[in-house]
């Protein structure tokens, strides 16, 4: 007995809905972040439950499994990036909670 | 292939991760949750035989971007900043959306009836497709399935030049960490307190050796 | 011989622009430019004399209308091309004394220059779409010409008077060209029939033509589109002599000519155009009778002449509708000649009394001014129909062609014309020319130099000649023959002439010779019938009405409610969204977004 694709499929858009939650309800900008990643992360387990059950001449379709690791750098690069963001918010403007940043409002 | 009550259990230590990130009210909390959960995913890859992403997920993102962030959360000392009563509306708006694309989701599911199942592996029967010397065909030989070795020979072959620009966009990424960090116009260097600047100054170097 | 009639298009347009763009400040060489262009021009004209030939440029080809710019050259365009360069060439030189001390002598010879490339345009045009183009530029360079002095507010109006009182004669001839062209399938002159008018309603037909005509009471200033032309006089008398007088007001003329050539339009199928033929003949006799008991009782020189024009032209239309075009056109053609005759020489007078227009305060001037004195005694005598004068063939054409349609009314009415006519010439004669100088400008009165009485003297030969030039120039069409006499025959039409003449100078004669002062004083003539109060009246009261409504309309229902209400709404609705929406805070913008994804996967998947 083992889990089917669509159970897969499952557990990830729930990891996905889970992100999707934290950056409705969280107001710290680093947590909000986190459950972006949490996001990606989840479309990552599609593509990689995608390559193992797609299989090519009897091997996990790789290709897949490529993009997971792109998804991986790039998601490094932007965390890097990202936090280098904040970082610079924060000396800008002392606070981090999305509350009292709106300048953004019309 | 796992069994299922392996899946369920890491699916679940997963699904306990993410709530839990999303409902500490400590940040460092959070952060450490998302290390749980992210682990969960990475038993969740390993079950889908993609040994290589799964040792990448822990390595990366439990290794090095979780310390990026709780080396942040440290640095701005934040542990006070959620401390705000949350706000019913968004609270409910929170909960409320998730729920309904869970239910979408599983709408589109329930139109397959019958989920594929996991197909077999044939692993010797694809030896011979690779040279005798190599170790992909040793392997398979041994009815081992040689991950690393296929995943990077896909790379460097069919996916060499995506890997060039990816490496051109950490490039990017670090000099953009660098610029974004170093000292900003008078007017904001003169709000802040003078300890931060240079803590702040070595975060990029951090993110150059999570890249590796 | 395939270009020459370019030339004669493209030169006046050349110094016309050459003007504009290069010799703006300099007014010798532009009146020196433009004089050489229409001398050359009128020797062109010259050459092409009798020729008949066709050319084509391709302009525009929409569906199955084809527009080109063409020449068709028959007997009836060059003829009409001798007079406008001949008369064209005779203006610009008087202008150069005329026009010699003036500050924008430059912009006067580019607008000369302009209208005489639009009167060629007109003359020459191969279809119908080419001269309605050509009879606007006319309208343009006449609105030009006769605002020339526009900081006088009187010139600025009148031409804004001309221009749109021509504008609403251009709408209706627009019209009927595109109904012509519907029923012809062509615009182009050499493809129309008659023939496609056979078995159809002739309302339409009717119709057709008289919105046609339309166009020429507008040009041609008839009833009741009339009140431009004596406003016009506004405008300097060369160009009042020119286009108010002998090329531009006869162009409605022409263009009625032409339709009617090109058509085939005979007396024996006149049937087919239903009344069309009745109405535009009543028109210009109408016109012909108001305008000539206008004229009486002016006082301004120009004024006088310019309500002869108007009579004359009446004359010409009326010859039209008697389905004798050949009439008409030979009118226009000796008119022409004569007219530009004594607007010129009322241009020497009023130049001779400095800018003095009031008859009453001329007189006198035979004996200072013998030269001018003659030539205008000679233009009048053309204008009254003395016998052996231009004048006296060319009624007597259009009198013959009333008595030949049987129609009494109108030859009664034409020969009553003809009696005014001599009235108030003469009256204008015997008052400004004989007995007493009245002022000082009259007083001080010498005669005009050598390039201002040239023109005269050679207009008042063609006074004389001009009917028997035309043999060669103007039997226009195999069916129209001129039958040209000495010694016309002794019939009625003769004796109604003559007696006519006898009468109305007689009548002058008694009331005004030596007089200082108008004797007899009828408000209504003097007033025009009262037809600009008429006007004003009617556009005060008519048009501010439409336009309170139309206002209503535009204000408040469509600026109001539909675009006002429209973008007020749409305003309000952005507002609404700019503070409940776009609140600043991210986590409502990720919220937003998520609902506007679950929306898009609900309407894609699940709709």
């Amino acid at each position: 007995m083992t889990p089917t694709l669509n159970e897969y499929l499952f557990i990830s858009g729930l990891l996905f809905a889970i992100g999707l939650g934290g950056v409705i309800i969280r107001r710290n900008i680093i947590v909000i972040f986190m459950c972006l990643e949490m996001m990606l992360a989840a479309a990552s387990l599609t593509l990689v439950a995608f390559s193992r059950f797609n299989t090519v001449d009897g091997l996990p379709d790789y290709d897949g499994q490529v993009v997971v690791f792109f998804i991986i750098t790039v998601a490094a690069a932007e965390v890097a990036v990202g936090l280098a963001i904040i970082v610079s918010l924060y000396r800008a403007r002392q606070t981090i909670n999305t509350d009292e940043l709106t300048s953004l409002k019309g | 292939m796992m069994p299922s009550p392996l899946f369920y259990l890491l699916a679940a230590l997963m699904f306990t991760g993410g709530l839990m990130v999303v409902f500490m009210r400590n940040p460092v909390s959070s952060a450490l949750s998302m290390v749980l959960s992210f682990i969960g995913l990475a038993g969740l890859f390993v079950g889908l035989n993609a040994y290589f992403i799964g040792i990448l997920q822990i390595l990366i993102y439990a290794g090095a971007i979780m310390v990026l962030f709780i080396f942040i959360i440290m640095l701005l000392d934040l542990k006070k900043e959620d401390e705000h009563p949350r706000r019913g509306a968004a609270m409910a708006a929170g909960i409320i959306i998730p729920v309904v694309l869970l239910i979408q989701l599983a709408g589109v599911l329930a139109t397959e009836q019958d989920s594929p199942k996991v197909p077999e592996l044939m692993l010797q029967e694809q030896a011979a497709e690779y040279d005798k010397e190599t170790i992909i065909h040793k392997r398979l030989a041994d009815n081992r399935l040689p991950d690393v070795h296929l995943t990077g020979r896909k790379i460097f072959t069919e996916f060499n030049f995506p890997l060039q620009i990816i490496a051109v966009l950490l490039l990017v990424a670090t000099v953009g960490c660098v610029a974004l960090s170093k000292k900003q116009t008078k007017t904001v260097v003169k709000k802040l307190p003078a300890q931060r600047i240079p803590t702040i100054a070595s975060a990029p170097d951090l993110t150059s050796k999570k890249n590796d | 011989m395939e270009t020459l009639p370019w030339f004669l298009l493209l030169l006046p347009l050349a110094s016309a622009v050459i003007i504009q763009l290069a010799l703006k400040y300099s007014a010798t060489a532009s009146s020196m430019l433009s004089t050489l262009s229409v001398v050359v021009t009128f020797i062109i004209s010259c050459f092409l004399i009798g020729s008949t030939a066709e050319g084509y440029q391709p302009w525009i080809s929409i569906g199955g209308l084809d527009l080109g710019i063409g020449y068709k050259l028959d007997q009836l365009a060059t003829g009409m091309m001798i007079v406008v360069t001949g008369i064209g060439m005779l203006v610009h030189l008087f202008s150069l004394g005329y026009m010699k001390d003036d500050k924008a002598k430059a912009r006067y010879f580019a607008g000369l220059s302009l209208f005489m490339f639009s009167m060629t345009g007109i003359v020459l045009a191969s279809n119908f779409i080419m001269m309605f183009i050509f009879w606007e530029l006319v309208g343009l360079s006449s609105y030009l010409l006769i605002g020339h002095w526009y900081q006088k507010n009187s010139a600025a109006d009148a031409a804004k008077k001309a221009f749109l009182t021509n504008r609403i004669g251009d709408f209706g001839m627009m019209i009927g060209i595109l109904m012509l062209w519907g029923v012809m399938g062509t615009v182009v002159f050499a493809d129309m029939n008659v023939g496609h008018f056979s078995g159809l309603c002739t309302c339409l037909t009717g119709a057709i033509i008289l919105l046609i005509f339309c166009g020429a009471v507008g040009k041609s200033a008839q009833l009741p589109l009339h009140v431009w032309l004596p406003d016009a006089m506004e405008g300097p008398t060369p160009v009042s002599a020119l286009i108010h007088a002998a090329t531009m007001v006869a162009a409605g003329v022409y263009m009625m000519a032409r339709v009617f050539l090109s058509l085939g339009i005979t007396p024996e199928n006149m049937e087919i155009i239903g009344n069309a033929p009745d109405v535009i003949a009543w028109v210009g006799g109408i016109t012909s009778l108001v305008a000539a008991l206008m004229a009486t009782q002016q006082d301004d020189i120009k004024k006088i002449l310019a309500y002869s024009t108007l009579s004359q032209l009446g004359y010409m239309v009326m010859a039209v509708g008697l389905i004798a075009p050949e009439a008409g056109m030979f009118h226009l053609y000796t008119h022409a000649w004569f007219k530009g005759l004594l607007f010129l020489g009322s241009g020497a007078v009023i130049f001779s009394c400095h800018h003095e227009q009031n008859i009453w305060k001329m007189g006198g001037l035979f004996k200072k001014m013998p030269i001018t004195s003659i030539t205008f005694l000679i233009g009048t005598a053309a204008l009254t129909a003395v016998p052996f004068t231009s004048g006296f063939y060319s009624k007597e054409g259009i009198l013959h062609a009333a008595e030949h349609a049987h129609n009494q009314p109108l030859f009664w009415l034409a020969v009553c014309v003809a009696a005014l006519t001599t009235f108030y010439m003469f009256r204008l004669f015997f008052v400004a020319f004989l007995g007493q100088a009245r002022d000082h400008g009259a007083e001080k009165a010498k005669e005009v130099p050598l390039i201002m009485w040239l023109p005269l003297a050679a207009l008042a030969v063609m006074a004389f000649v001009s009917p028997w030039l035309s043999q060669s120039i103007l039997p226009i069409a195999q069916s129209w023959d001129l039958n040209l006499h000495v010694m016309p025959p002794m019939n009625t039409a003769f004796f109604a002439s003559i007696g006519a003449f006898t009468v109305g100078i007689a009548a002058a004669f008694v009331l005004y010779f030596g007089k200082d002062k108008d004797p007899v004083n009828i408000p209504l003539f003097r007033n025009k019938f009262y037809c600009d109060e008429f006007y004003a009246r009617l556009i005060k009261y008519f048009q501010d009405a439409l336009a309170a409504i139309i206002h209503f309309f535009d204000e408040f229902l469509i600026a109001g409610m539909i675009v006002g209400g429209l973008s007020r709404s749409a305003t309000g609705i952005g507002n609404m969204f700019r503070r409940y929406a776009q609140s600043g805070n991210l986590n409502s913008y990720s919220f937003l977004m998520a609902a506007g994804v679950l929306l898009v996967i609900y309407f894609t998947v699940f709709y």
